[in-house]
């Protein structure tokens, strides 16, 4: 108890371990320094310390432009993005009890960009522009990528007893599917858009403006808020149903619930980042060895690692191989896959 | 007076029925076992109790009122249930686990009110774990890691406490400790508990009330020393087996038959368990 901060009010009261929130502390800081960095970095280098003037109102017309028209909306959906595909793969890891679920390795991300392609198929005049608000973007894509859960979920639930690697099985099948389905909406829609979808679909943040910022940032803040007031259901899920049912949680019904939030953080995502992989496979992983399995401090330090892990890749994607941009998903995707495989591989041998 | 009391209690996978017709009182503040084969529905039984399970027909009352009506955040004030083998989260510690204990009585603003605070110590306490407390719970071993669940279940607060064979995968040594833990808890705190066991010979110590399940019904219950019999173990149990007293507790032993080696003793008159 030495090492806990305990918080106590008329009003809340909470146990917080010194170490976690160190941790995560640290965290927010190397993100508020990679933020700076990657604002600074591009075609044009900008001084980190002018970037910071920027920020706060200073600074010349040209490093304005720089930073906040063309930069400063990108890094914000790669943030956005990452931590919305993080935390939604930290509780799908958490409810399901299993350490290789997550977003796209059971399909759901694939679910959300069928729904998007077919979005941009249906509602694009001869000039590829869109006939419709860009605004239902997001909401396509959260169907699509509900539909996946549900199907999902009623498979998973139909044989009792399913096992982790079973739940991969049939999430590589609906993944499948899924690109499938993409595929052929692509073929059939016209060239120019079929590469600019093809993109898309590897997963990047470019091209991303405040239009976009405008809408991801409410709905993303909206249901980070309400995951972080679900923390304590997922904990007792975590400890097993009839555990969490003794407990007096109403099992079912938050199950629901945390899956709801999921597909509404990776339609979202998807809708503005396409598939960038294995983020919310990795991002939870790295923070539960760092700060544990317990969500209080699982949660802010996955949001934050997928943050990096998002902005790090897109940082690398557009500076390093110039003038050529590499999707942020190909890294991720270079870093996620050897992590999957090592992971299946510790499955068999439990 | 009964903690929980069922009434032509019916339960059934599917098409397939475990128990049948079931009329059952657990006494308040005893330790309550249910023994039986493998596989007679005993820990289905004992999770129906916890409401884990919906009943195919039947009611279950506790403290006289039924379980199913009553809010289940209500019922979890009242009754814990541990199951068979759970698993901890990778890398969650001892005091994570057990303070979770306290979901029934907390609210998202409320997680560490001074009750929360003084339960989870007395339930680290109780169970000897105060030292163990920041340890990761896949870092313990078996008998700890038992403690810690038990410990979380303490925490809970509850009058009545169900346990689904808290001591299998156990060594005797850590059997006894954790059977040790539950009587005490009866003893200074009053609980009841319910639980499943194996061991015949040491259900028999432990429990006031001991309720041995066959055929979807239950073939005989009261206190060990009354109804565990020859006949019982036979039927309940397919064995052939004598009946001795226990030469430390004096409670009934059960010895059963089979092939094994037998040893002629050379001196002195024969060690016979009829002489204890």
């Amino acid at each position: 108890m030495k090492n806990h901060l305990s918080l106590r009010t008329k009003y809340f009261s909470f146990l917080i371990s010194k170490k976690s929130l160190f941790l995560i502390l640290f965290l927010f800081i190397l993100l508020l320094a990679c933020f700076t960095i990657s604002a600074s970095l591009g075609e044009t280098f900008i001084n980190p310390f002018h970037v910071i003037e920027v920020l706060v109102g200073k600074g010349n017309a040209f490093e304005q432009l720089v930073v906040t028209h063309f930069r400063l909306p990108r890094i914000l959906i790669a943030i956005l993005v990452g931590s919305s595909l993080a935390v939604a793969g930290a509780i799908l890891q958490g409810m399901t009890r299993n350490p290789l679920a997550s977003p796209d390795i059971m399909g759901i991300t694939g679910g959300a960009a069928t729904a998007v392609v077919l979005f941009l198929t249906f509602f694009s005049d001869k000039d590829n522009n869109l006939t419709v608000s860009i605004q239902w973007l997001p909401l396509s894509a959260f169907v699509g990528a509900t539909v996946v859960a549900l199907l999902l979920y009623i498979l998973a639930n139909h044989g009792r007893n399913l096992s982790p690697i079973r739940l991969v099985l049939i999430g590589i099948g609906l993944s499948a599917f899924m690109k499938a389905a993409t595929t052929l909406f692509m073929i059939t829609s016209p060239i120019y858009r079929a590469s600019q979808a093809n993109i898309w679909i590897t997963g990047t943040v470019y091209g991303s403006d405040w239009q976009d910022v405008n809408i991801l940032l409410p709905i993303t803040t909206v249901l980070m808020l309400i995951s972080f007031l679900i923390i304590r259901d997922i904990n007792i899920q975590e400890l097993g149903e009839p555990i969490a049912k003794s407990a007096g949680n109403r099992v079912h019904t938050y199950r629901f619930l945390f899956l709801l939030i999921c597909t509404g953080l990776i339609g979202s995502a998807v809708a503005f980042g396409g598939t960038i992989g294995f983020v919310g496979l990795l991002a939870p992983h790295i923070s539960r060895r760092l700060v544990g399995s317990s969500f209080g401090y699982l949660l802010p330090s996955s949001a934050i690692m997928g943050a990096l892990l998002v902005l790090l890749a897109d940082l690398v994607g557009r500076t390093l191989f110039l003038p050529i941009e590499v999707p942020a998903g190909v890294f991720t995707a270079s870093i996620g896959a050897p992590y999957f495989v090592y992971l299946l591989l510790k499955q068999r041998n439990q | 007076m009964e903690a929980i009391e069922t009434k032509s209690l019916t339960l059934s996978y599917g098409d397939n029925i475990i128990i049948e017709e079931l009329d059952l009182q657990i006494p308040k503040g005893e330790i309550t076992v249910f023994i039986g084969s493998n596989g007679c529905g005993k820990s289905t039984l004992l999770q129906s109790l916890a409401r884990l399970l919906k009943p195919a027909n039947g009611t279950i009352l506790l403290d006289g009122k039924q379980i199913l009506k009553l809010p289940t955040k209500e019922v979890a004030k009242q009754l814990a249930i541990l199951p068979q083998g759970p698993i901890a989260p990778e890398g969650i510690t001892v005091l994570q686990l057990v303070k979770q204990g306290r979901y029934p009585h907390q609210r998202w603003f409320q997680q560490w009110s001074e009750e929360d605070e003084n339960k989870v110590l007395e339930a680290l306490k109780l169970t000897g774990m105060e030292t163990l407390a920041d340890r990761p719970v896949d870092s313990l071993s078996g008998g700890q890691r038992q403690r810690a669940w038990i410990a979380m279940t303490l925490a809970q607060d509850t009058d009545t406490i169900l346990l689904d064979e808290p001591t299998t995968y156990l060594d005797m040594a850590h059997q006894i400790e954790i059977l040790d833990l539950l009587f005490e808890l009866n003893e200074t705190k009053k609980r009841t508990i319910v639980m499943v066991l194996h061991d015949l010979n040491l259900a028999c110590r432990y429990a006031h009330h001991l309720v041995a399940i066959h055929d979807k019904k239950v073939y005989s219950q009261g206190k060990p020393e009354e109804v565990v019999t020859c006949e019982l173990v036979k039927d309940v149990f397919q064995i052939d087996c004598q009946i001795a007293v226990d030469p430390i507790f004096g409670t009934p032993m059960c010895l059963p038959h089979g092939k094994g080696r037998r040893i002629v003793q050379k001196a002195g008159p024969t060690l016979r368990v009829a002489d204890y």
